[in-house]
């Protein structure tokens, strides 16, 4: 009973579920406004209010799903943060952030100085994180 | 509007379906009534079940990126004649047997030898699969390969849980898994970001520890004092401070415990303090980088080198002090953030005090920088 996980298969026949589910939504909504513009049909308004009901649900519902299914997808992916680092000059004090490049490391001695061309030094690589809003509790 | 004609009347006049709100909904509350008495159980094993399933896609897709990236590091970085992609998911599945622990005495060093073999082993293959890389280079291999190697066991325990629940279709068995997936998939994500810091070579928020020891022994010559691991002798407040650090910028922790011995040793005992410093969890609530000072040796892993220092320690009565930065488990194996950097800075001081208040001018004094120095000379 080999059973194999592949994420690639569950978008598609998610897809053709919710596509399913709003059609029925749409056919519900679009009766009930035929039984609505049409009062010779022996239906009540009352059904009409209950398709109606129904088909937005449906439509709300489907909707709901498409949207959940996307965050996934956008989760799915491994983030990488932009690292910087800071290039310091020796001699003149003169600081610089770029990009982080393979090979930096802290302490290492980099490029000529922009300023003064003396000898400059990697004193930071960090990455800046935006913290999001978190439930506090006083100290 | 013909189609949606049809549809009505087929629905109203032909099935004569029953038009009274109240009827259908207390027919409808019966039958889901009946539905969860007889199969909610059922029902709630199957969300769970499908919680599952869609975390475990998840750590599939992690785990393949993750083996992705690997090879192509090897590749780039290794210049390898042939594929390495075979090699890796050879060593995927590499594990490690620890000692048999039903007499415990000298398991330490036992432990020792088997990580010790295990290390080697870990080295000869990224020698073999990446010829052309440098030595920094191939520590910052092997600690890539170690995150994958990590993801690949994750998702190999969870896929059990999750295919013995179907099987079984036992609650219990899915509701375990269940239950501790948020932080399961925490960790798996922390090594994620940690899998990418290594193959770039960028320090982590585990080498906070390693940061502050290499801040304070700059400019200072530093000789190897153990395997993989330099000390530097420093002046500091009037004192002399040997200042123990993995050797950087490769991925490496190096073996502290044997370092500290060392220099013990060649002080005949005459130490008046040593202070360690390292990363450690911190719990929710607390801020990241926050800095705390205790007594005790703070270095992780196995307990070899705790072990090691600790033994040393009460041989020559040597009072150790820690010194502590805060960060929980996504901060500690991904790029280090610049709060953990700042909070170096901040530990410094805190040696300072530590340093004036329990130390005499003219004393010889062991400051230890303990964690992995990627990306830190």
């Amino acid at each position: 009973m080999q059973e194999n996980i592949e994420a690639q298969k569950v978008p598609a026949r998610a897809l053709l579920i919710i596509l399913v589910v709003v059609a029925l939504s749409l056919t519900a909504i679009m009766s009930a406004n035929y039984i609505l513009g049409h009062p010779e049909i022996p239906a009540s308004k009352d059904l009409a209010l209950y398709l109606l009901i129904l088909g937005a649900v449906g439509l709300i519902l489907s909707i709901y799903i498409l949207l959940q299914l996307r965050r996934r997808i956008v989760r799915a992916r491994i983030e990488s943060p932009p690292i910087v680092t800071v290039v310091e000059c020796k001699a003149c004090g003169y600081k610089n952030s770029r990009a982080f490049q393979r090979g930096d490391y802290i302490f290492k001695e980099g490029e000529a100085c922009d300023k003064c061309k003396g000898k400059t030094l990697i004193t930071a690589i960090y990455r800046e994180v935006k913290d999001k809003e978190r439930d506090t509790f006083p100290t | 509007m013909d189609i949606v004609a049809f549809i009505t009347t087929f629905n109203f006049q032909l099935l004569q379906i029953p038009t009274d709100i109240q009827t259908i909904l207390s027919v409808l509350f019966y039958v889901v009534f009946g539905i969860f008495l007889f199969y909610g159980q059922r029902i709630q094993m199957y969300i769970m079940i499908r919680e599952v399933q869609g975390s475990l896609y998840r750590l599939k897709y992690i785990k393949d990126e993750g083996r992705k990236i690997t090879v192509e590091t090897i590749k780039e970085i290794g210049k390898p004649q042939t594929d390495p992609a075979t090699r890796v998911d050879r060593l995927l599945d590499y594990f490690t047997i620890t000692p048999q622990n039903l007499d415990p005495a000298g398991i330490v060093w036992k432990l020792e030898h088997i990580l010790d073999v295990r290390d080697e082993r870990m080295k000869d293959e990224v020698k073999t699969m990446a010829p052309a890389a440098d030595e920094t280079q191939r520590n910052n291999l092997e600690n890539t390969l170690e995150a994958e190697m990590a993801l690949n066991y994750i998702y190999k325990v969870i896929r059990h849980f999750y295919l013995l629940g179907k099987k079984t279709l036992s609650l219990y068995i899915i509701m375990q898994i269940q239950m501790i997936l948020p932080l399961i998939m925490r960790e798996a994500e922390a090594y994620a970001s940690a899998l990418k810091a290594f193959a770039y070579g960028q320090p982590i928020g585990d080498g906070a520890g390693a940061l502050v020891a290499a801040k304070l022994s700059i400019g200072y010559e530093k000789r190897k004092v153990a395997k993989d691991c330099t000390v530097a002798t420093v002046p500091f407040e009037g004192r002399t401070a040997f200042v123990i650090k993995a050797e950087g910028p490769g991925g490496n922790v190096g073996k502290p415990g044997d370092a500290i011995k060392t220099i013990i040793e060649e002080n005949n005992g005459k130490i008046a303090n040593v202070i360690m410093i390292d990363a450690a969890m911190k719990l929710e609530g607390e801020p990241v980088g926050e800095v705390s000072e205790g007594t005790g040796a703070a270095i992780g892993g196995p307990g070899v080198d705790q072990f090691k220092i600790e033994e040393e320690l009460v041989k020559y009565h040597i009072p150790v002090n820690a010194v502590i930065i805060k960060e929980d488990i996504g901060d500690a194996v991904s790029p280090m953030r610049k709060e953990i950097f700042d909070a170096a800075d901040k530990a410094i001081e805190r040696i300072k005090q530590v340093v004036l208040e329990r130390t005499k001018e003219g004393d010889k004094l062991i400051i230890a920088g303990i964690g992995n120095t990627i990306g830190i000379a």
